[in-house]
């Protein structure tokens, strides 16, 4: 098994590659608002700044692919008429990686971290959750790009856990309500809900460390969501409460602790699979070469 | 027996409409010349919205007999009578006027002549002008409880809590209206969201008394984080798509659905020249075929305008006392916008308010839940506008003649591909109509060889 996850194709190639089909289809198919000067700037800025923390923090490598894939997070979700603000949230999206850590795990997916400072620091920048509408073959288009990044990263188990819980939430919501099933269905079939399940919650770099509790995580995340979106009439329930449950995340990887995820050894974070005491090299306080390795690599 | 005029029930929106006359007399928008009616069931409404504050402004153009009106619209909070306002109709005709689609016709130059002299018009459609207590122990027993009653300008208004539908059913059956099957289960939903019932009748001696000859719009104001339109009771028996738009006044910036895609209209195409005299027929159908092409399951934006920095502005802004009676608190209370800006320093008639146009067909297959709102910080100005090019008369004799009249017909050609794929019209009736075989505008390879020989 170690040999073939030591010649396995980082996952996060698979990742670049979707996300960027998706949002030139985005940007040519749906006519999103956002420029290709925008889309461009993002990104550029998010390379820079991972360049900058890789020199600050004296790290042996730059590597692009987590920064292109938060910049790329941003240019599906994030809308301004300013491409500063663009800009500056592609810097908050790196540089919060970087210096929002706890024991040398990111406390927040980058890009959902920026979008939510962002929204709560500016009136100018917003998320636009129906801009995909519902259809159907956009979320299947989704749904197999994003089913393949999540299969090949060892962490499917956080997305589906994610869907199930979503989807109980909106059904039980429905039934309570007496709605009818076409609302709830109508709900799912949200291309801002798939992007979030398959590209963002699956962040294998901040969720917890073990299946069990990146389910229950799953399930928090979901009821969060549910809460801000039907008790508090808030748009966005997702990223506020992935952002604000982000911080629960320490917490129950203490209570179930599990192998610490790095890209260069997908695993699903069972103490049985992987090497027992590879969580204590993150810790080192001087890394050797292969550990500072994952930390450049560090998360999305 | 009052019975609800359905329809105008107003937004489609927010009621509860409780029964509906036939194909009726609602209707609210015709824009156009010559009384074309444009789209018939349709309903308009002005949303004020800040933080958790808005107005709204339920208008209708009901026709029909004022015993036969009513509507119920699920609002949030219990209103109080202060909140409840009887409007006039003609702020909210000058906003429709003001931000409907428009056209823009352009004159070409002598193309012999070096100097441009360009001369614009601009054609809009215009907007059309468009038993008090009972029992309490009865409601009781029902659930129902009657949270305030008053009579504002010509409307009896209840404010209603409920505890269940079956029992709001009964108590709106014993009060003369009815309810039409199917809405007691929609009821129940908004029962259960703590929703209260906003009803009104129209009072006969009161509208007597104020002399008007038509039913004012009726205007809510309220604090909620809700920010939606119910539009579930509004299908509930209806008997085909209905036409809905929705006027937001904000703050900041544009108005958006977060659960329905909201699409720009197509704009700045150029069409034929022709259009100008069937603008009114071309908006409807250009609207129908976007509506298929998002298969019937968008919002339209067709007007987001900025209208604190218009100067001059492109036509006739609504004024600050328009926008008050509309309900845009803010404007001339010296109360400073969130942007920062003054008003005092609006240039000529500019105001720090921010309009949106949406405009939605929908029916319940493709819009199973109610329109969920949210103000963006978009402030980028965005008109649905169609341009028409009138070609150069006069006479043209020199080399550069030559190649403006090669241009013109390919542009010809290319305005009628434009129509069609707007409309959905077919290309040779668009063709036949601007008389392409004439000017050979039309390409060679979709000539018949006798389309030339009499040119018609």
């Amino acid at each position: 098994m170690t040999t073939r996850t030591a010649t396995r194709l980082d996952p996060r190639y698979w990742q670049v590659l979707a996300l960027s089909c998706l949002v030139l289809y985005s940007l040519f198919w749906f006519h999103f608002s956002t420029s290709l000067i925008q889309v461009a700037l993002t990104l550029g800025t998010a390379l820079a700044t991972q360049y900058a923390c890789t020199r600050i923090w004296r790290l042996p490598a730059f590597d692009p692919k987590s920064a292109l894939i938060s910049g790329l997070g941003l240019c599906f979700l994030l809308r301004t008429n300013l491409p500063l603000l663009a800009a500056a949230t592609a810097v908050i999206a790196i540089a919060s990686k970087f210096l929002l850590r706890w024991k040398g795990k990111h406390v927040w997916n980058p890009t959902n971290f920026a979008l939510v400072a962002m929204l709560a620091l500016s009136d100018r920048v917003w998320v636009s959750p129906g801009q995909w509408g519902s259809v159907a073959f956009f979320c299947f288009l989704v749904a197999l790009l994003g089913g393949l990044v999540v299969n090949r990263s060892a962490r499917s188990d956080v997305t589906y856990a994610f869907l199930a819980s979503w989807a109980a939430v909106l059904l039980g919501r429905a039934l309570w309500l007496g709605q009818p099933m076409a609302i709830p269905l109508h709900q799912l079939q949200n291309g801002t809900l798939l992007i979030f399940a398959f590209h963002m919650i699956s962040d294998p770099k901040t969720t917890p460390d073990t299946r069990a509790g990146r389910i229950l995580f799953a399930a928090l995340v979901a009821l969060g969501a549910g809460f801000v979106q039907f008790v508090l009439y808030r748009t966005n329930g997702l990223l506020w409460s992935y952002a604000v449950l982000s911080v629960t995340v320490p917490l129950i990887d203490r209570i179930l602790p599990g192998v610490r995820f790095a890209w260069s050894r997908p695993v699903t974070g069972s103490p049985s699979q992987g090497v027992a005491h590879e969580p204590s090299r993150v810790a080192l306080p001087a890394p050797p070469p292969a550990a500072a390795g994952r930390l450049g690599a560090a998360g999305r | 027996m009052n019975r609800v005029a359905w329809p105008f029930l107003l937004l489609p929106l927010l009621l509860l409409a409780v029964w509906a006359p036939p194909a009726a007399s609602f209707c609210g928008f015709y824009v156009a010349r010559g009384d074309a009616k444009i789209f018939n069931k349709a309903s308009k409404v002005v949303l004020v919205r800040d933080d958790d504050r808005t107005v709204l402004t339920m208008a209708n153009d009901f026709k029909g007999d004022p015993k036969e009106f009513a509507i119920v619209v699920p609002v949030p909070t219990v209103l109080q009578k202060g909140q409840i306002h009887v409007g006039d109709k003609a702020p909210i005709d000058h906003l429709d006027a003001y931000t409907a689609p428009r056209l823009v016709e352009y004159f070409d130059p002598d193309p012999c002549q070096v100097a441009y002299r360009e001369e614009m018009r601009v054609a809009a459609p215009q907007a059309g002008m468009s038993k008090m207590s009972r029992d309490a122990a009865r409601e009781r027993s029902l659930g129902v409880r009657v949270e305030a009653r008053y009579t504002v300008g010509e409307y009896d208004i209840v404010i209603l809590s409920a505890k269940q539908s079956g029992g709001l059913e009964t108590w709106l059956h014993e009060n003369g209206y009815t309810i039409p099957r199917g809405a007691s289960r929609v009821l129940a939903g908004y029962i259960k969201q703590d929703m209260k019932f906003f009803v009104a009748k129209v009072n006969l001696k009161e509208q007597a008394k104020l002399g008007f000859s038509y039913l004012r719009p009726i205007q809510v104001a309220f604090e909620s984080p809700k920010f939606i339109l119910p539009i579930r009771l509004g299908m509930v028996n209806a008997d085909g798509p209905q036409e809905l738009f929705v006027f937001a006044l904000t703050k900041n910036g544009r108005v958006e659905t977060t659960n329905y895609r909201t699409v720009r209209l197509p704009s700045d195409a150029e069409v034929p020249t022709f259009v100008k005299d069937e603008f009114s027929d071309f908006y409807r159908a250009m609207f129908t075929e976007q509506v298929r092409k998002e298969r019937g399951e968008a919002v339209f934006l067709e007007y987001a305008w900025d209208m604190g920095w218009c100067d001059p502005c492109a036509a006739d802004p609504l004024s600050a006392e328009e926008l008050r009676q509309l309900g845009v608190w803010w404007v001339g209370s010296g109360e400073t916008p969130r942007s920062g800006r003054a008003p005092s320093i609006m240039p000529g008639g500019a105001q720090p308010v921010f309009v949106t146009r949406l405009h939605v067909r929908y029916d319940r297959a493709h819009f199973p839940e109610d329109l969920v709102l949210q103000q963006t910080g978009d402030r980028s100005n965005f008109q649905g506008r169609f341009v028409i090019r009138h070609p150069w008369k006069g006479d043209a004799e020199c080399r550069g003649a030559e190649d403006y009249r090669r241009q013109l017909r390919e542009r010809r050609s290319r305005e009628a591909e434009t129509l069609s794929d707007l409309t959905g019209w077919p290309l040779d009736r668009i063709r036949r109509k601007m008389n392409l075989a004439s000017d050979n505008s039309m390409p060679d390879d979709n000539l018949r060889w006798w389309d030339r020989i009499w040119a018609n």
